[in-house]
Protein backbone atom coordinates (compact mmCIF):
# COMPACT_ATOMS: atom_id res chain seq x y z
CA UNK A 1 0.00 0.00 0.00
CA UNK A 2 2.58 2.27 1.12
CA UNK A 3 4.64 1.46 -1.84
CA UNK A 4 1.65 2.34 -4.16
CA UNK A 5 1.40 5.36 -2.73
CA UNK A 6 4.64 5.87 -3.28
CA UNK A 7 4.49 5.06 -6.57
CA UNK A 8 1.21 7.64 -7.37
CA UNK A 9 3.18 10.46 -5.55
CA UNK A 10 6.17 9.93 -7.82
CA UNK A 11 4.17 9.90 -10.71
CA UNK A 12 1.54 12.78 -9.27
CA UNK A 13 1.72 15.26 -12.67
CA UNK A 14 1.04 12.47 -15.22
CA UNK A 15 -1.80 10.90 -12.82
CA UNK A 16 -3.36 14.47 -12.71
CA UNK A 17 -2.78 14.99 -16.21
CA UNK A 18 -4.96 11.76 -16.51
CA UNK A 19 -7.87 12.55 -14.10
CA UNK A 20 -8.17 16.14 -15.81
CA UNK A 21 -7.78 15.07 -19.23
CA UNK A 22 -10.09 12.01 -18.64
CA UNK A 23 -13.23 14.65 -16.88
CA UNK A 24 -12.62 16.60 -20.11
CA UNK A 25 -13.23 13.98 -22.69
CA UNK A 26 -16.64 12.69 -19.86
CA UNK A 27 -17.53 16.99 -20.44
CA UNK A 28 -16.98 16.90 -24.04
CA UNK A 29 -19.20 13.89 -24.88
CA UNK A 30 -21.54 14.74 -22.12
CA UNK A 31 -22.42 18.67 -24.09
CA UNK A 32 -22.77 16.45 -27.22
CA UNK A 33 -26.11 14.94 -26.12
CA UNK A 34 -29.12 17.00 -26.93
CA UNK A 35 -30.69 17.92 -23.85
CA UNK A 36 -28.47 18.07 -21.38
CA UNK A 37 -29.17 20.86 -18.51
CA UNK A 38 -25.28 21.96 -17.92
CA UNK A 39 -24.58 24.71 -15.57
CA UNK A 40 -21.09 25.47 -16.80
CA UNK A 41 -22.19 27.13 -20.20
CA UNK A 42 -23.29 30.37 -21.89
CA UNK A 43 -25.97 30.32 -20.78
CA UNK A 44 -24.71 31.18 -17.17
CA UNK A 45 -25.58 34.24 -15.58
CA UNK A 46 -21.92 35.98 -15.74
CA UNK A 47 -20.96 34.76 -18.94
CA UNK A 48 -23.92 35.50 -20.64
CA UNK A 49 -24.11 39.74 -19.27
CA UNK A 50 -20.00 39.74 -20.47
CA UNK A 51 -20.93 38.36 -23.80
CA UNK A 52 -24.31 40.39 -23.99
CA UNK A 53 -21.62 43.26 -23.34
CA UNK A 54 -19.54 42.56 -26.57
CA UNK A 55 -22.89 41.75 -28.70
CA UNK A 56 -24.43 45.36 -27.25
CA UNK A 57 -21.17 47.15 -29.23
CA UNK A 58 -21.83 45.05 -32.08
CA UNK A 59 -25.49 45.05 -32.22
CA UNK A 60 -24.64 49.17 -31.99
CA UNK A 61 -23.76 49.12 -35.46
CA UNK A 62 -26.16 47.35 -37.21
CA UNK A 63 -29.24 48.78 -35.36
CA UNK A 64 -30.05 50.49 -38.89
CA UNK A 65 -30.51 46.94 -40.32
CA UNK A 66 -31.84 45.29 -37.78
CA UNK A 67 -34.75 48.63 -38.01
CA UNK A 68 -35.13 48.04 -41.75
CA UNK A 69 -35.78 44.12 -41.27
CA UNK A 70 -38.67 44.47 -38.41
CA UNK A 71 -39.78 47.13 -40.71
CA UNK A 72 -39.89 44.57 -43.11
CA UNK A 73 -41.29 41.91 -41.56
CA UNK A 74 -44.19 44.24 -39.89
CA UNK A 75 -45.58 44.74 -43.88
CA UNK A 76 -45.61 41.26 -44.27
CA UNK A 77 -47.73 40.53 -41.61
CA UNK A 78 -49.67 43.52 -42.12
CA UNK A 79 -50.31 42.01 -45.89
CA UNK A 80 -51.00 38.52 -44.78
CA UNK A 81 -53.15 39.41 -41.98
CA UNK A 82 -55.49 41.60 -44.49
CA UNK A 83 -55.74 39.13 -47.07
CA UNK A 84 -56.91 36.90 -44.57
CA UNK A 85 -59.24 38.76 -43.35
CA UNK A 86 -60.59 39.54 -46.85
CA UNK A 87 -60.49 35.62 -47.45
CA UNK A 88 -63.09 34.92 -43.92
CA UNK A 89 -64.99 37.85 -45.72
CA UNK A 90 -65.45 37.30 -48.63
CA UNK A 91 -65.65 33.74 -48.84
CA UNK A 92 -67.65 33.18 -45.40
CA UNK A 93 -64.52 30.88 -44.30
CA UNK A 94 -65.23 30.04 -40.68
CA UNK A 95 -62.59 30.80 -38.28
CA UNK A 96 -60.83 27.35 -36.54
CA UNK A 97 -63.20 26.29 -34.15
CA UNK A 98 -60.67 24.66 -31.65
CA UNK A 99 -58.70 27.01 -29.58
CA UNK A 100 -56.19 24.46 -29.20
CA UNK A 101 -55.75 23.75 -32.88
CA UNK A 102 -55.51 27.47 -33.46
CA UNK A 103 -52.79 28.20 -30.99
CA UNK A 104 -50.81 25.44 -30.91
CA UNK A 105 -47.81 27.63 -31.71
CA UNK A 106 -46.71 30.39 -29.80
CA UNK A 107 -43.86 33.12 -30.10
CA UNK A 108 -41.31 34.54 -27.97
CA UNK A 109 -38.87 36.94 -28.98
CA UNK A 110 -35.20 36.89 -27.65
CA UNK A 111 -32.14 38.79 -28.56
CA UNK A 112 -28.99 36.96 -29.41
CA UNK A 113 -26.25 37.52 -26.65
CA UNK A 114 -23.37 35.91 -28.09
CA UNK A 115 -23.39 34.03 -31.71
CA UNK A 116 -20.50 32.29 -34.07
CA UNK A 117 -20.27 30.75 -37.09
CA UNK A 118 -17.01 29.76 -38.43
CA UNK A 119 -16.45 26.44 -35.39
CA UNK A 120 -17.91 22.91 -36.77
CA UNK A 121 -20.66 22.90 -33.97
CA UNK A 122 -22.27 26.21 -33.21
CA UNK A 123 -23.99 27.30 -30.75
CA UNK A 124 -26.48 30.78 -30.37
CA UNK A 125 -27.18 32.47 -26.91
CA UNK A 126 -30.02 34.16 -26.52
CA UNK A 127 -31.60 36.55 -23.28
CA UNK A 128 -34.64 34.00 -22.37
CA UNK A 129 -34.59 31.63 -20.44
CA UNK A 130 -36.53 28.84 -17.85
CA UNK A 131 -38.47 32.04 -16.39
CA UNK A 132 -39.54 33.16 -19.63
CA UNK A 133 -41.52 29.71 -20.62
CA UNK A 134 -38.26 28.30 -22.60
CA UNK A 135 -37.66 24.68 -22.49
CA UNK A 136 -35.07 22.51 -24.52
CA UNK A 137 -36.73 21.18 -27.81
CA UNK A 138 -37.85 24.67 -28.71
CA UNK A 139 -37.28 25.64 -32.28
CA UNK A 140 -35.68 29.01 -32.75
CA UNK A 141 -36.91 30.96 -36.51
CA UNK A 142 -35.99 34.70 -37.17
CA UNK A 143 -37.74 36.91 -39.99
CA UNK A 144 -35.53 35.39 -41.97
CA UNK A 145 -36.22 31.68 -42.08
CA UNK A 146 -35.25 28.40 -39.44
CA UNK A 147 -32.05 29.34 -36.74
CA UNK A 148 -31.90 26.59 -34.85
CA UNK A 149 -32.93 24.66 -31.47
CA UNK A 150 -33.03 25.09 -27.85
CA UNK A 151 -30.33 23.07 -26.49
CA UNK A 152 -29.91 24.05 -22.53
CA UNK A 153 -31.80 26.25 -20.29
CA UNK A 154 -30.78 28.49 -17.64
CA UNK A 155 -33.40 31.15 -15.09
CA UNK A 156 -32.34 34.09 -17.90
CA UNK A 157 -30.41 32.62 -20.80
CA UNK A 158 -30.79 29.64 -22.94
CA UNK A 159 -28.04 28.27 -25.25
CA UNK A 160 -29.62 27.17 -28.83
CA UNK A 161 -27.89 24.66 -31.45
CA UNK A 162 -27.67 26.45 -34.67
CA UNK A 163 -28.05 25.25 -37.94
CA UNK A 164 -24.65 25.66 -38.46
CA UNK A 165 -23.73 22.81 -36.63
CA UNK A 166 -22.84 19.76 -38.07
CA UNK A 167 -24.72 17.06 -35.92
CA UNK A 168 -28.16 19.21 -36.32
CA UNK A 169 -30.53 17.48 -38.37
CA UNK A 170 -33.77 19.15 -39.92
CA UNK A 171 -37.02 17.71 -41.84
CA UNK A 172 -37.07 19.53 -44.50
CA UNK A 173 -39.53 19.51 -48.01
CA UNK A 174 -38.93 21.19 -51.65
CA UNK A 175 -41.64 23.13 -51.50
CA UNK A 176 -42.69 23.23 -54.94
CA UNK A 177 -42.47 19.44 -55.63
CA UNK A 178 -43.37 17.98 -52.14
CA UNK A 179 -39.82 15.64 -51.91
CA UNK A 180 -38.73 15.31 -48.08
CA UNK A 181 -35.09 15.42 -47.36
CA UNK A 182 -33.14 16.67 -43.85
CA UNK A 183 -30.95 19.38 -44.34
CA UNK A 184 -27.45 19.15 -42.80
CA UNK A 185 -24.52 21.25 -42.49
CA UNK A 186 -21.19 20.22 -43.55
CA UNK A 187 -18.97 22.98 -41.65
CA UNK A 188 -17.69 24.24 -44.79
CA UNK A 189 -19.33 27.93 -45.81
CA UNK A 190 -21.77 29.61 -43.14
CA UNK A 191 -24.20 30.22 -46.09
CA UNK A 192 -24.90 26.98 -47.46
CA UNK A 193 -26.11 23.83 -46.18
CA UNK A 194 -26.72 20.41 -47.80
CA UNK A 195 -30.00 19.24 -48.14
CA UNK A 196 -29.47 15.04 -48.03
CA UNK A 197 -31.84 12.16 -48.74
CA UNK A 198 -33.66 13.15 -52.05
CA UNK A 199 -34.22 10.32 -53.43
CA UNK A 200 -33.07 9.53 -57.30
CA UNK A 201 -36.50 9.95 -59.16
CA UNK A 202 -37.06 13.58 -57.66
CA UNK A 203 -36.62 16.26 -60.41
CA UNK A 204 -35.51 19.41 -57.93
CA UNK A 205 -34.42 21.96 -59.83
CA UNK A 206 -31.92 25.24 -58.91
CA UNK A 207 -33.99 28.10 -57.37
CA UNK A 208 -36.78 25.71 -55.78
CA UNK A 209 -37.19 26.97 -52.18
CA UNK A 210 -36.86 24.51 -48.99
CA UNK A 211 -39.25 24.89 -46.23
CA UNK A 212 -39.26 22.86 -42.95
CA UNK A 213 -41.77 19.67 -43.27
CA UNK A 214 -43.32 19.77 -39.69
CA UNK A 215 -42.41 15.98 -39.49
CA UNK A 216 -40.86 16.61 -36.14
CA UNK A 217 -43.02 18.71 -34.28
CA UNK A 218 -40.23 21.05 -33.52
CA UNK A 219 -40.29 23.52 -35.87
CA UNK A 220 -43.67 24.58 -37.62
CA UNK A 221 -44.71 23.46 -41.25
CA UNK A 222 -43.65 25.78 -43.77
CA UNK A 223 -41.21 27.67 -41.90
CA UNK A 224 -37.99 29.01 -44.61
CA UNK A 225 -34.76 27.49 -45.14
CA UNK A 226 -33.17 28.61 -48.32
CA UNK A 227 -33.33 28.65 -52.05
CA UNK A 228 -31.81 25.26 -53.70
CA UNK A 229 -28.26 26.70 -55.36
CA UNK A 230 -27.49 23.63 -56.92
CA UNK A 231 -28.23 19.93 -57.52
CA UNK A 232 -26.35 17.61 -59.04
CA UNK A 233 -26.64 13.36 -59.36
CA UNK A 234 -23.79 11.08 -59.09
CA UNK A 235 -23.69 8.25 -61.08
CA UNK A 236 -23.58 5.68 -58.18
CA UNK A 237 -25.19 7.81 -55.56
CA UNK A 238 -28.85 6.51 -54.39
CA UNK A 239 -29.44 10.75 -53.59
CA UNK A 240 -28.89 13.63 -54.76
CA UNK A 241 -26.09 16.04 -53.81
CA UNK A 242 -28.28 19.45 -53.48
CA UNK A 243 -26.79 22.59 -51.57
CA UNK A 244 -29.10 24.82 -50.34
CA UNK A 245 -28.44 28.70 -50.04
CA UNK A 246 -29.48 29.73 -46.41
CA UNK A 247 -32.17 32.08 -46.30
CA UNK A 248 -31.14 33.58 -42.80
CA UNK A 249 -27.10 35.06 -42.66
CA UNK A 250 -26.07 33.93 -39.60
CA UNK A 251 -23.47 36.14 -39.36
CA UNK A 252 -25.75 39.09 -39.01
CA UNK A 253 -28.32 37.09 -36.99
CA UNK A 254 -29.33 39.64 -33.70
CA UNK A 255 -33.21 38.88 -33.12
CA UNK A 256 -35.14 35.52 -32.85
CA UNK A 257 -38.14 34.53 -32.35
CA UNK A 258 -38.44 31.06 -30.02
CA UNK A 259 -41.62 28.96 -30.73
CA UNK A 260 -43.38 26.82 -28.62
CA UNK A 261 -45.36 23.70 -29.54
CA UNK A 262 -48.06 23.30 -27.34
CA UNK A 263 -49.37 19.84 -28.64
CA UNK A 264 -45.79 18.69 -29.13
CA UNK A 265 -46.48 16.22 -25.79
CA UNK A 266 -49.94 15.28 -27.11
CA UNK A 267 -48.16 14.39 -30.13
CA UNK A 268 -44.85 12.61 -28.56
CA UNK A 269 -46.97 10.40 -26.42
CA UNK A 270 -48.85 9.42 -29.14
CA UNK A 271 -46.46 8.45 -31.68
CA UNK A 272 -44.16 6.76 -28.63
CA UNK A 273 -47.59 4.58 -27.92
CA UNK A 274 -47.67 3.56 -31.53
CA UNK A 275 -43.73 3.04 -32.04
CA UNK A 276 -43.90 0.69 -28.72
CA UNK A 277 -47.05 -1.17 -30.19
CA UNK A 278 -44.88 -1.86 -33.37
CA UNK A 279 -42.29 -3.63 -31.41
CA UNK B 1 5.83 35.06 -4.55
CA UNK B 2 2.86 35.99 -3.12
CA UNK B 3 3.10 39.50 -5.29
CA UNK B 4 3.61 36.86 -8.70
CA UNK B 5 0.69 35.28 -7.70
CA UNK B 6 -1.52 38.42 -7.21
CA UNK B 7 0.21 38.95 -10.44
CA UNK B 8 -1.14 35.88 -12.43
CA UNK B 9 -4.37 36.18 -10.83
CA UNK B 10 -5.54 39.54 -12.56
CA UNK B 11 -3.76 38.32 -15.95
CA UNK B 12 -5.71 35.44 -15.56
CA UNK B 13 -9.05 37.42 -15.71
CA UNK B 14 -7.32 39.84 -18.44
CA UNK B 15 -6.58 37.25 -20.71
CA UNK B 16 -10.55 35.38 -20.33
CA UNK B 17 -11.76 38.51 -20.60
CA UNK B 18 -9.79 39.63 -23.62
CA UNK B 19 -10.58 36.41 -25.23
CA UNK B 20 -14.74 36.09 -24.56
CA UNK B 21 -14.87 39.87 -25.33
CA UNK B 22 -12.72 40.81 -28.79
CA UNK B 23 -10.85 37.86 -29.57
CA UNK B 24 -13.88 35.60 -30.02
CA UNK B 25 -15.46 37.78 -32.33
CA UNK B 26 -11.62 38.34 -34.11
CA UNK B 27 -12.20 35.66 -37.07
CA UNK B 28 -9.77 36.51 -40.42
CA UNK B 29 -11.11 35.07 -43.75
CA UNK B 30 -13.58 32.93 -41.13
CA UNK B 31 -10.76 30.37 -40.51
CA UNK B 32 -7.95 32.18 -38.18
CA UNK B 33 -8.85 32.14 -35.24
CA UNK B 34 -6.50 34.00 -32.50
CA UNK B 35 -6.22 31.88 -29.17
CA UNK B 36 -4.62 34.23 -27.45
CA UNK B 37 -5.62 32.60 -23.93
CA UNK B 38 -2.62 30.15 -24.21
CA UNK B 39 0.21 32.22 -23.64
CA UNK B 40 -1.22 32.69 -20.12
CA UNK B 41 0.04 29.10 -19.84
CA UNK B 42 3.35 29.62 -21.55
CA UNK B 43 4.19 32.95 -20.23
CA UNK B 44 4.02 30.93 -16.45
CA UNK B 45 7.17 31.00 -14.04
CA UNK B 46 9.77 28.14 -14.97
CA UNK B 47 10.05 26.61 -11.55
CA UNK B 48 6.35 25.76 -11.52
CA UNK B 49 5.66 22.69 -10.98
CA UNK B 50 3.98 20.17 -13.79
CA UNK B 51 1.30 19.26 -11.63
CA UNK B 52 0.01 23.44 -11.10
CA UNK B 53 0.59 23.91 -14.51
CA UNK B 54 -1.95 21.54 -15.56
CA UNK B 55 -3.98 22.65 -12.73
CA UNK B 56 -3.90 26.46 -14.08
CA UNK B 57 -4.20 24.87 -17.82
CA UNK B 58 -7.40 23.70 -16.60
CA UNK B 59 -8.98 26.56 -14.84
CA UNK B 60 -8.08 28.59 -18.15
CA UNK B 61 -9.56 26.09 -20.52
CA UNK B 62 -12.50 25.50 -18.46
CA UNK B 63 -13.10 29.91 -18.02
CA UNK B 64 -12.98 29.86 -22.20
CA UNK B 65 -15.09 26.93 -22.71
CA UNK B 66 -17.57 28.45 -20.77
CA UNK B 67 -17.60 31.49 -23.19
CA UNK B 68 -17.69 29.43 -25.71
CA UNK B 69 -20.20 26.41 -25.30
CA UNK B 70 -17.99 24.17 -25.91
CA UNK B 71 -17.90 22.08 -22.60
CA UNK B 72 -14.25 20.39 -21.94
CA UNK B 73 -12.97 21.25 -25.33
CA UNK B 74 -10.54 23.94 -24.57
CA UNK B 75 -10.02 22.36 -21.32
CA UNK B 76 -8.65 19.15 -22.84
CA UNK B 77 -6.29 21.03 -25.17
CA UNK B 78 -4.93 23.76 -22.69
CA UNK B 79 -4.64 20.41 -20.30
CA UNK B 80 -2.33 18.40 -23.07
CA UNK B 81 -0.43 21.23 -23.78
CA UNK B 82 0.45 22.31 -20.42
CA UNK B 83 1.37 19.10 -19.40
CA UNK B 84 3.69 19.04 -22.76
CA UNK B 85 5.23 22.28 -21.15
CA UNK B 86 7.75 21.34 -19.07
CA UNK B 87 8.90 18.67 -20.98
CA UNK B 88 9.67 20.42 -23.29
CA UNK B 89 11.02 23.12 -21.44
CA UNK B 90 13.36 20.26 -20.33
CA UNK B 91 14.61 19.32 -24.10
CA UNK B 92 15.26 23.04 -25.15
CA UNK B 93 17.27 24.00 -22.10
CA UNK B 94 19.33 26.28 -23.39
CA UNK B 95 23.41 26.20 -22.26
CA UNK B 96 23.62 27.49 -18.46
CA UNK B 97 19.80 26.65 -17.74
CA UNK B 98 16.70 28.83 -16.71
CA UNK B 99 17.18 31.53 -14.19
CA UNK B 100 14.62 30.85 -11.38
CA UNK B 101 12.34 33.03 -10.69
CA UNK B 102 11.90 33.99 -15.08
CA UNK B 103 9.26 33.50 -17.36
CA UNK B 104 9.79 31.90 -20.74
CA UNK B 105 9.74 35.33 -23.06
CA UNK B 106 11.18 36.81 -25.86
CA UNK B 107 13.16 39.20 -23.26
CA UNK B 108 14.87 36.29 -21.78
CA UNK B 109 16.05 33.96 -24.08
CA UNK B 110 15.26 35.42 -27.25
CA UNK B 111 13.21 36.16 -30.15
CA UNK B 112 14.43 32.46 -31.84
CA UNK B 113 14.35 30.30 -28.46
CA UNK B 114 10.79 31.71 -27.79
CA UNK B 115 9.65 30.19 -31.67
CA UNK B 116 11.28 26.88 -31.33
CA UNK B 117 9.54 27.11 -27.53
CA UNK B 118 6.26 28.54 -28.55
CA UNK B 119 5.35 26.88 -31.77
CA UNK B 120 4.94 23.57 -31.00
CA UNK B 121 3.15 23.83 -28.42
CA UNK B 122 0.64 26.45 -29.89
CA UNK B 123 0.23 23.94 -32.38
CA UNK B 124 -0.42 20.72 -30.44
CA UNK B 125 -3.15 23.14 -28.86
CA UNK B 126 -4.95 23.95 -31.75
CA UNK B 127 -4.48 20.51 -33.72
CA UNK B 128 -6.14 19.12 -30.50
CA UNK B 129 -8.82 21.73 -30.57
CA UNK B 130 -9.74 21.39 -33.88
CA UNK B 131 -9.96 18.21 -34.87
CA UNK B 132 -11.46 17.77 -31.28
CA UNK B 133 -14.45 19.83 -32.34
CA UNK B 134 -14.81 18.35 -36.23
CA UNK B 135 -15.02 15.21 -34.59
CA UNK B 136 -14.04 13.38 -37.38
CA UNK B 137 -11.32 13.40 -40.40
CA UNK B 138 -14.06 14.18 -42.99
CA UNK B 139 -12.48 18.02 -44.07
CA UNK B 140 -8.84 17.19 -43.16
CA UNK B 141 -7.37 19.68 -45.25
CA UNK B 142 -10.11 22.37 -44.13
CA UNK B 143 -9.29 21.75 -40.66
CA UNK B 144 -5.57 21.84 -41.49
CA UNK B 145 -5.92 25.21 -43.36
CA UNK B 146 -7.87 26.59 -39.91
CA UNK B 147 -5.42 25.01 -37.98
CA UNK B 148 -2.48 26.83 -39.78
CA UNK B 149 -3.98 30.19 -40.14
CA UNK B 150 -4.84 30.27 -36.32
CA UNK B 151 -1.04 29.58 -35.47
CA UNK B 152 0.05 32.21 -37.05
CA UNK B 153 -2.51 34.40 -36.07
CA UNK B 154 -2.31 33.25 -32.31
CA UNK B 155 1.76 33.61 -32.45
CA UNK B 156 1.73 36.78 -34.10
CA UNK B 157 -0.67 38.12 -31.67
CA UNK B 158 1.88 36.74 -28.50
CA UNK B 159 4.74 38.17 -30.27
CA UNK B 160 3.66 41.05 -30.69
CA UNK B 161 2.31 42.09 -27.12
CA UNK B 162 5.49 41.03 -25.62
CA UNK B 163 6.94 43.46 -27.67
CA UNK B 164 4.30 46.20 -27.13
CA UNK B 165 3.86 45.38 -23.42
CA UNK B 166 7.49 45.92 -21.57
CA UNK B 167 9.10 43.06 -19.86
CA UNK B 168 11.04 43.49 -16.57
CA UNK B 169 14.03 41.09 -16.63
CA UNK B 170 14.25 40.39 -12.97
CA UNK B 171 17.45 39.31 -12.11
Amino acid sequence: MERLLKFVYEYRAFFTFLFLELTCAWLIVENNQFQSSAYFNSSNRTAASVLGFSQGVREYFSLSTINKDLARENAILRTALEQRNQRIFAEQIPEIKDPLIGNRFEYLGAKVVSNSTQFYKNYITVDKGKLDGIEPGMAAISISGAVGKVKTVSDHFSVLISLLHTDEMVSCVVKQKDYFGTAQWDGADARFTNLRYIPRHANPSVGDTVVTSGYNAIFPKGVLVGVIRSASLNEESPFWDIQVALAQDFSKLSFVELVKSNLKHERDSLESITISEIR
Amino acid sequence: MIRSGIVHIVLFFMYVLVQAMLLKNLVLFDSAFCFLYVAFVLLLPFELSTTVTILIGFFVGFSIDIFYSSMGLHAFATVLMSYLRNYWLSVITPQGGYDTGNSPTIATNGVQWFLVYAIPLVFIHHFVLFFLEASSFDMFWYTMLKIMGSVLFTMTVIIFLQFLVPQRRKI
